[in-house]
């Protein structure tokens, strides 16, 4: 994985320091609350419902052993003893103390770790494929091109007060992880007929109360030209973006309401003038940042399919989990394995100091001692010997992280909520945590398949519940919680919106509800088909009648 | 309110003219992009420096073809918050060239000094105690430039291959 140099070193203990001073400033009273917000939030410091509220990067959701032992120290030392994995490949840390950030951020930059930019009105932390250099079917690693714009954007001098936060997003993947298509700027990588590595760049998409679907803006970008692109987008962002209202101030509302033909021409335009400029990547930085993305020493292996017929044999639980949180590698005798944070009665994205100590040590044993972060919350280990699966698996049974349920209707995206959140409108936890307790059968689970439920406790849709499967939105009617569902919504590579089912239903009939969608897909589901591809054949109507009954025309309207 | 030019705190030798206010005999005179665009000739006959202010939503295209007459350029930050000044700040110093002072007015905090300069600033007025040593903290808080921008600078980049083909030849 990448290692700073000396001077990305430099930047980040700088960067340290200017916030150390900034606090102290805040502390003294020479600058109050309205104007330490930003600086504040620019560094991932949230003032929460019980506390402030700390987010760390995980650039392109890539964590060395040793960073993550950070964390679980963080998390002991400065939290209550855990952290909360989030949608965009980062950690969060909810009974944080302003007087001792500066400290804590030290400690994190030491091991090139840092909240630089993961909030504020600037472009947020890059991210990516969780499999990312392992993936079976990926063109070319995309982490040294996130790399590439993640020093690019940091303390961006012209691009630190956008209109609002900016997500960018890169897939090297045909079958998109990185939900690419609801982010402010999405690159997908191709290849063109010379076999040489370009980007589609799409623009636009994003989720929040006004959900787009990403345009694309140009088919085909040099990589040594990602940089100018991206600074001209950004630049007529900047200038057009709007300013007047916050919740029109996203990309997306600029780019449909100018339409995308005319974004474009003056994109374009800003990206003539500049492409030649000292924005053009030098093919050596871009070797040089490839180089630190070697593949590891891996071992000359036949994939071990006979070994790993005989466990599964042997033992069904071990079945169903390699079907279930496995995934094949592009090396032979290698495969992917998924930690899920979706263990029953924990809540999503959740992890405790002392497990984190746990998966480091076992990272280090079985992958490298490396983890990834993937947006749907949960961890990775990207190159397991198939020959040693069995003997990870035990291990990660014994910690409770070997619940086999990868994108099965448990293993929910979901935001923290009014549980910890200042902005949400309702408790989304105990909605997943409820869900979770119906669907305990793991067998049940597998016949399911895959089914994607993300949850929100309010509209600006931290649980991207609009690209579930199933979406759920928590929403505020006269001071009670009440829960909007929405189906058909997807994320990948053919991302769509969710369409709303109903009337939103009291907490206490969600379960009942998602049961009632489940069963009815399980009646009307030819073999083998996913939720999702009954969903589109059949539409919405057999499903709303399931939730609502018969007359679900009048509970529509 | 105190200004800052090219590192020196200075005595601001310009006059801010109200739209409504009568053009002096002589001095240094700012105005808004409106009354430029309305007495355009009649402040050029004075033959004195002249400055005009850019708001936010002013877009440098409009004074393009005037940079050459024009000794200063103010940029209006409303509101800390509104970012637009730093791209046309980028925009008259790269696109257009503009050589002259480009001064940041309104919003200005320190914490926005090193970012302003980045982007072709070289006039700033600060409100607030100590200015300069405000100003001076602000600029040598960071050494290390991931960004070509106008200024000059050399980026990370150029440094790591430049370093490298030095010691390559040595």
């Amino acid at each position: 994985m990448y290692r700073y140099d000396e001077f990305d070193r430099k930047l980040v203990v700088e960067r340290a320091n200017q916030f150390a001073r900034q606090v102290k400033r805040r502390l003294s009273g020479e600058l109050n609350e309205d104007q330490f917000r930003p600086l504040r939030l620019m560094n991932g410091l949230y003032l929460q419902l019980h506390a402030y509220m700390l987010r760390v990067n995980v650039p392109y959701g890539t964590l060395s052993s040793k960073q993550l032992r950070c964390f679980a120290h963080i998390a002991r030392r400065y939290d209550r003893g855990y952290g909360h994995f989030t949608t965009r490949q980062n950690i969060q840390y909810n009974w944080i103390k302003l007087e001792e950030t500066p400290a804590l951020l030290r400690e994190l930059a030491d091991v090139e770790v840092t909240g630089i930019q993961s909030s504020g009105n600037c472009v947020r932390n890059i991210t990516s494929d969780q499999y990312a250099g392992s993936a079976k079917d990926e063109l070319a690693d995309p982490r040294k091109y996130c790399e590439l714009l993640r020093q690019y954007s940091v303390l961006h001098p012209e691009f630190s007060y956008l209109p609002r936060k900016f997500k960018i997003a890169v897939t090297g993947s045909p079958t998109d992880r990185a939900a690419v298509a609801v982010h402010d700027i999405g690159l997908r990588m191709h290849r063109n007929k010379q076999g040489e590595i370009g980007f589609e760049v799409l623009v636009g998409g994003g989720l929040g109360r006004t959900p787009w679907i990403a345009h694309t803006i140009r088919d085909w970008i040099e990589p040594e030209h990602i940089l100018s692109y991206v600074e001209a987008i950004l630049r007529i962002y900047n200038l057009h973006g709007r300013r007047d209202n916050i919740h029109k101030a996203r990309i997306k509302i600029i780019v449909n309401q100018m339409g995308i033909d005319k974004y474009r021409e003056l994109v374009e335009a800003e990206w003539q003038r500049i492409k030649d400029s000292a924005l053009k990547v030098p093919a050596e930085e871009i070797e040089r940042i490839d180089r630190y993305f070697a593949p590891p020493a891996y071992a000359k292996l036949e994939d071990a399919t006979a070994l790993l017929d005989g466990q599964r044999k042997a033992s069904r639980e071990f079945d169903r989990w390699l079907k279930a949180n496995t995934v094949g590698h592009k090396v032979p005798g290698y495969a992917i394995v998924n930690l899920t944070l979706k263990a029953l009665g924990k809540p999503p994205g959740d992890i405790d100091a002392d497990t984190m100590d746990r998966v480091a040590d076992l990272a280090d044993r079985y992958s490298f001692g490396e983890i990834r972060i993937s947006h749907r919350q949960n961890l990775v280990f990207v190159d397991v010997r198939q020959d040693q699966l069995h003997e990870l698996w035990q291990k990660l049974d014994a910690l409770g992280l070997a619940t086999p349920n990868l994108d099965a209707i448990t293993d929910i995206i979901c935001c923290p909520g009014l549980d910890y959140c200042a902005l949400a409108n309702a408790r989304s936890i105990p909605v997943a945590m409820d869900i979770r307790k119906r669907f305990v059968d793991v067998d049940e689970l597998a016949d399911i398949g895959e089914l994607k439920i993300n949850i929100s406790g309010c509209m600006n849709a931290c649980g991207h519940h609009h690209v579930g499967h199933i979406g759920i939105l928590g929403v505020d009617k006269r001071n009670e919680e009440f829960f909007q569902l929405t189906l058909g919504g997807s994320s990948d590579q053919n991302a769509s919106l969710g369409d709303r089912l109903g009337p939103g239903l009291p907490q206490s009939e969600v379960p009942d509800a998602i049961a009632a969608i489940v069963e009815r897909y399980k009646s009307v589901r030819n073999d083998g088909e996913r939720f999702l591809d009954t969903y589109r054949r059949v539409g919405i109507e057999p499903f709303r009648e399931a939730v609502y009954g018969k007359d679900s025309e009048k509970a529509v309207a | 309110m105190a200004l800052i030019r090219d590192d020196q705190l200075v005595d601001d030798d310009s006059r801010l003219l109200a739209d409504d206010e009568a053009l002096p005999a002589s001095g240094k005179v700012v105005v808004s992009l409106a009354r430029w665009q309305k007495e355009r000739d009649a402040l050029l006959a004075r033959k004195e420096p002249v400055g005009v202010r850019l708001k936010s939503d002013e877009s440098p295209e409009t004074i393009a073809a005037d940079l050459e007459r024009l000794t200063l350029v103010e940029l209006e930050f409303p509101k800390f918050r509104d970012g637009r000044a730093y791209s046309n700040a980028r925009i008259l110093r790269e696109r257009y060239g503009f050589q002259g002072e480009l001064r940041a007015v309104g919003d200005v905090l320190m914490e926005q000094l090193h970012f302003m300069r980045r982007t072709g600033f070289n006039a700033f007025e600060i409100s607030g105690p100590d200015p300069l040593g405000q100003y001076r903290t602000a600029q040598a808080e960071f050494s290390v430039w991931y960004q070509p921008t106008g200024d000059g600078r050399e980026t990370a980049i150029n440094l790591r291959h430049r370093l490298a083909g030095e010691t390559r030849d040595r």
